[in-house]
């Protein structure tokens, strides 16, 4: 029986806010266990939560960003359960009244485009981290992260596949990272995901039983750990099994999800609105206000790219896969006023170049002003598309202008038809056999006369001069 | 008289006029509690030491000619307010060894006030009772009447200023814990309005009703002691940004052409009979003001006692998780595993009447029955303060017995909660509605144990509870008595 | 005033006893057990008398004093040293606080 998955997720992203959500403690990561803590982030007795404004600001970003309605109030909730990272006893998160609801973003699929719904966005408070000793039946507490801003976004069970629930994911952080409102990394734990995962059969309205995934921690540990849970599920029903509903722990080092059998809780979380905080009322006028503060989304980019500087979409996709490449990118082309040319040269040697060195472009030695006067230079003639190609490495290296690179190098292309016959007439003068051959017909060697011609002008030969001598002089008696 | 025996205005005259250091006003109260202490035990810690080394400082400060609001004056803090690097309990095994690295910020107001601590004060353990016998560091007893218990959960801060072991205190109020106390020892008590006085250190109970206010000799005291503690704090999101008038201001206006609401409901068999006698000449006194009493009801209040006991546990039993062995506090040694600390530590930890209202509140939130028991309380509640708010259309302030009965025997209400319950009936719906509320001596039983009466008005309107309550005890003209202690 | 004991059914068995001691990890003897079911069941008939009241179309009351929108500057404080953050830890190793052992 062919089995169709229902997959829905549940991301939680940490805000790029300088300090906690309910306290004034720096967020920086890597600090000194236990240093970036106070009495009201440790939950020491008698301490009480203010909430950060920008919390609320960045979360209604995300959900503006991901058409959600915004809830006119919303309030904080208690989810209370006992465990050591959780130094309240409780977390602090929203419940019956989150800020937003009903949204959803659009993923672009081979079959072309799918629309995943969003059930919900809500602010929380991270967890502390528990380091467990590996040699003595001990876990160590730190604190520092308990109390960091995370929102948390609850996808519709919309996703049939490893593929699109990969590229809803990847959507989600796409736009969290245009936002600045999240740095994206997983491997710190800055944006998680867990997995609710069922099979049902292809056809049938109903869902099956699920299971939840947890400890994916990169995008292709995401792919691995649904692809492996949906093979599994596929096994047990088609020998005639039961899915059992639990919570399943991806294992990369082997592979597979493992079961928590029980050492789950059945969990009774108590939720009650907290009464150390106030409602969140959201007029208009604050709604309006984020909307105008937020950017061009990468989506709505893409297609603009596409359209007005009419390239491919591929190119389109890349080039706005970060918003300060974007930038770069535009820069260019507006400098130049060439942005074909400007997104082959940074698609190619640019991206390629920052690859190598696993650089970010915000860190790339080429200026826009520099890359854009370069093609200028092409453009006039001044220099050659493969002096250029030598022009922009040193460009790279040293951080220089194409101006600069040429004098250095005495790079300036040969225009001067005078000079350039001179050393026409030189090659011709030098190769008798190949121009007998060429003029008996075997046109090929033409390459050859070119390639003589640039090697005795050390490629500073404009080529198509070149190209218009040669033609005029093997011509000649 | 001796010193301890003066309140905070006249000991600032004293003061004023160069004749008397803070260092013999701290010493006078010093040696009184060394004197009763042993019979009453108000306090779980002293901080004597630093008591006198505060008391040099504002004699100095008095020499150059500063002048604080509390330069110099002794008082005394319910151990439930953190003091940094002092020993803060709350009561409790579980906090038995804590020092708070903060001072709650009612604490830093009074020490910019000038005020010098005498120690903190016992309490019933997380201010969970009525009588002040749940404390893990032993009972304090009744300065009128040392078989009986002082009221609660405030008891020592009550106790200590009717016994002068300082000259005022701080309590904290959730069901009528600082105005029930301050009848039961025959000294004025005042619970603020819900977000007038800052939570921040205080440790919660319950978040919503919770409040700190003074304990004073007197009403005028009562004014000195709010004008220091009241105001906005933004480090709580609940505390409320409303100007504060100068309480001081209300004292001796009078009351003439008030109305005061008498509610029915408050006046129901069950009361004591000397307390019901009491409250008659109350209204007597009250009319003889040139105030006019009238009747009202409040509707709701039979149910107030019901509501509070499912939403005050509800939030003790969330506000009281943190304690579990890993940050602070009691933990036992030689636990198996985590859970097992976890039980361990809370079990041992934690004294009955805690527990028993962890798990009240507990049940009440878990699934399946928050609807039934929280929800449906939180709407009673709505319809309790709807109550006070069409009452106040009616009258200028209510006046009601503070406790159905004097101070009853140790142990007598030990081994039936919903007996101790009780005891908090006519002071619970004020927290419910955020309301303010004082309790000022209204006289004696026949037995010699101290009566309060209440007075309650609107949200922010201690200059008013002042302002009738001042009146009150000038024209009440109640005998001057002393606990013979 | 006064207190209707009502002894018809109870309103929590032991068994539910056990299940919130466990939820709020509390333990307790067979005879507290016993004490605390019959007390918790006397508070809970008693608050039964809730249901006596129309609460149709109230909203619950979540705060005394109706407040909204309070916040705070995102900007950064200093943290508590170290040594006072674990100062009062019932057992801390180097900078952390140590627990039995967490199975995950």
């Amino acid at each position: 029986m062919p089995y169709e998955p229902v997959i829905g997720l549940e991301v939680h992203a940490q805000l790029l806010t300088e300090t906690k959500i309910f306290c004034s403690c720096s967020t920086q990561f890597g600090a000194e266990p236990n240093s970036h803590t106070c009495p009201v982030c440790m939950g020491m007795p008698g301490v009480l939560p203010v909430l950060n404004r920008k919390v609320v600001e960045y979360t209604m970003k995300m959900a503006l960003a991901t058409h959600c309605r915004i809830n006119e109030a919303c309030n904080f909730a208690r989810k209370n359960y006992f465990y050591p990272d959780l130094p309240k006893g409780y977390q602090i998160s929203q419940y019956a009244q989150p800020l937003s609801e009903h949204g959803y973003v659009d993923i672009e699929l081979d079959g072309g485009k799918k629309r995943i719904g969003i059930t919900r966005i809500h602010m929380e408070e991270d967890a502390g981290k528990l380091l467990h000793d590996e040699h003595l039946p001990s876990s160590y507490v730190d604190l520092n992260r308990t109390g960091v801003p995370l929102i948390e976004i609850v996808s519709e069970p919309d996703m049939r596949s490893t593929d699109e629930a990969v590229a809803y994911l990847k959507r989600l952080h796409e736009i969290l990272v245009y936002l600045e409102i999240c740095d994206g990394n997983m491997e710190e734990g800055s944006f998680r995901c867990d997995a609710n995962v069922s099979l049902r059969p292809r056809g049938e309205m109903m869902f099956g039983t699920r299971t939840e995934l947890k400890n994916m921690n990169s995008f292709r540990n995401v792919q691995r750990a649904l692809d492996y849970e949906i093979k599994r599920q596929q096994y047990i029903l088609e020998s005639g099994q039961d899915v059992i509903q639990e919570t399943r722990l991806w294992d990369d080092s082997k592979g597979e999800t493992q079961s928590m059998r029980g050492k789950e809780e059945a969990h009774d979380y108590r939720y009650f609105p907290d009464p150390d905080l106030v409602p969140i009322v959201i007029d208009n006028a604050w709604t309006e206000e984020m909307k105008k503060s937020l950017p061009e989304l990468p989506l709505e980019k893409r297609e603009r790219f596409i359209r007005d500087y009419q390239i491919p979409p591929y190119d389109a996709g890349v080039l706005t896969s970060s918003r300060a490449l974007a930038g770069y990118f535009e820069e260019v082309a507006r400098l130049s006023g060439k942005p074909k040319i400007a997104s082959n040269w940074v698609m190619g040697d640019v991206l390629r170049f920052l690859n190598e060195e696993k650089r970010d472009i915000k860190e790339c030695p080429v200026l826009p002003g520099s890359l854009a006067e370069m093609i200028q230079l092409i453009e006039d003639g001044t220099i050659s598309g493969k002096m250029a190609k030598d022009i922009i490495v040193e460009m790279y290296r040293t951080g220089k202008s194409p101006q600069a690179v040429i004098e250095e190098k005495g790079m300036i292309q040969i225009t001067d038809e005078g000079t350039l016959e001179k050393t026409v007439a030189e090659v011709i003068a030098a190769n008798p056999t190949q121009l007998a051959q060429y003029r008996g017909g075997k046109e090929k060697l033409f390459g050859y006369f070119v390639g003589q011609v640039m090697k005795a002008t050390q490629g500073k030969a404009n080529p198509q001069l070149i190209n218009e001598l040669l033609k005029e002089m093997l011509a000649k008696e | 008289m001796e010193l301890h025996q003066l309140t905070i205005h006249e000991l600032q005259k004293l003061i004023r006029s160069q004749g008397i250091a803070s260092s013999d006003i701290v010493k006078s109260v010093f040696s009184r509690i060394d004197a009763v202490e042993g019979n009453v035990h108000a306090y779980i810690t002293l901080m004597k030491e630093y008591a006198f080394a505060e008391a040099a400082k504002a004699d100095k400060d008095v020499k150059e000619g500063i002048l604080k609001p509390l330069t110099g004056i002794p008082i005394a803090l319910k151990d439930i307010l953190c003091t940094k690097g002092f020993l803060t309990t709350c009561g409790s095994h579980i906090l038995h060894n804590y020092v708070p690295p903060y001072d709650a910020t009612v604490v830093q107001k009074l020490r910019e006030a000038g005020a010098v601590f005498t120690g903190k004060t016992n309490m019933d353990e997380f201010a969970m009772g009525s009588s002040t016998e749940t404390s893990y560091f032993g009972i304090t007893r009744n300065p009128w009447d040392l078989e009986r218990i002082p009221g609660g959960s405030s008891g020592g801060s009550a106790a200590a200023v009717a016994a002068d072991e300082c000259i005022a205190s701080i309590g904290s109020d959730t069901g009528g814990s600082i105005r029930q106390p301050a009848a039961l020892c025959g000294v004025v008590g005042m619970k603020p309005t819900y977000g007038r006085v800052s939570r921040f250190g205080l440790i919660a109970f319950a978040s919503s009703l919770d409040q700190i206010g003074p304990f004073t000799k007197d009403v005028e005291d009562c004014a000195i002691m709010m004008n220091a503690i009241a105001g906005y704090d933004p480090r709580e999101s609940t505390s409320v940004p409303l100007n504060v008038p100068d309480y001081t201001e209300f004292i001796s206006r009078g009351i003439g052409g008030w109305k005061v609401g008498i509610p029915k409901e408050y006046f129901i068999e069950g009361i004591h009979p000397d307390i019901e006698k009491a409250m008659q000449r109350a209204i007597t006194t009250v009319e003889g003001l040139g105030a006019t009493c009238v009747e009202i009801s409040l509707p709701h209040t039979e149910y107030c006692l019901a509501v509070y006991y499912i939403i005050a546990p509800a939030e003790a039993s969330s506000n009281l998780a943190r304690y579990d062995g890993v940050k602070y506090g009691f933990r036992p040694q030689g636990s198996i595993d985590l859970l097992d600390m976890y039980k361990k530590t809370r079990s041992a930890g934690f004294g009955a009447e805690v527990k028993r209202r962890i798990m009240i509140g507990t049940y009440a939130l878990s699934s399946g029955y928050y609807d039934a028991y929280y929800k449906k309380a939180s709407q009673v509640r709505a319809l309790i303060k709807r109550d006070f708010t069409e009452a106040f259309t009616l009258c200028d302030a209510i006046l009601t017995p503070t406790s159905p009965t004097p101070a009853f025997k140790i142990g007598e209400k030990m081994d039936d909660p919903l007996q101790m319950y009780l005891s908090d009936i006519f002071t619970i719906s004020t927290n419910l509605a955020g309301i303010p509320g004082i309790s000022v001596p209204c006289g004696f039983t026949k037995d010699g144990l101290p009566i309060g009466a209440q007075f309650l008005a609107g949200h922010f309107e201690e200059g008013k509870l002042i302002q009738i309550a001042s009146a009150f005890e000038k024209y009440a003209n109640i005998e001057k008595r002393r606990p013979a202690l | 005033m006064g207190i209707e004991k009502q002894d018809t059914g109870l309103k929590i068995t032991k068994e539910e006893v056990e299940y919130v001691a466990h939820l709020a990890r509390l333990d307790f003897s067979e005879a507290e057990k016993s004490k605390f079911t019959s007390q918790l069941n006397d508070i809970l008939m008693y608050v039964e008398k809730l249901n006596q009241v129309d609460t149709t179309n109230v909203e619950p009351m979540s705060h005394a004093i109706a407040l909204q929108n309070v916040f705070r500057d995102d900007s950064v404080h200093d943290s508590l040293s170290h040594d006072l953050s674990l100062s009062n830890a019932p057992e801390a190793r180097g900078p952390f606080f140590r627990v039995p052992k967490v199975i995950e």
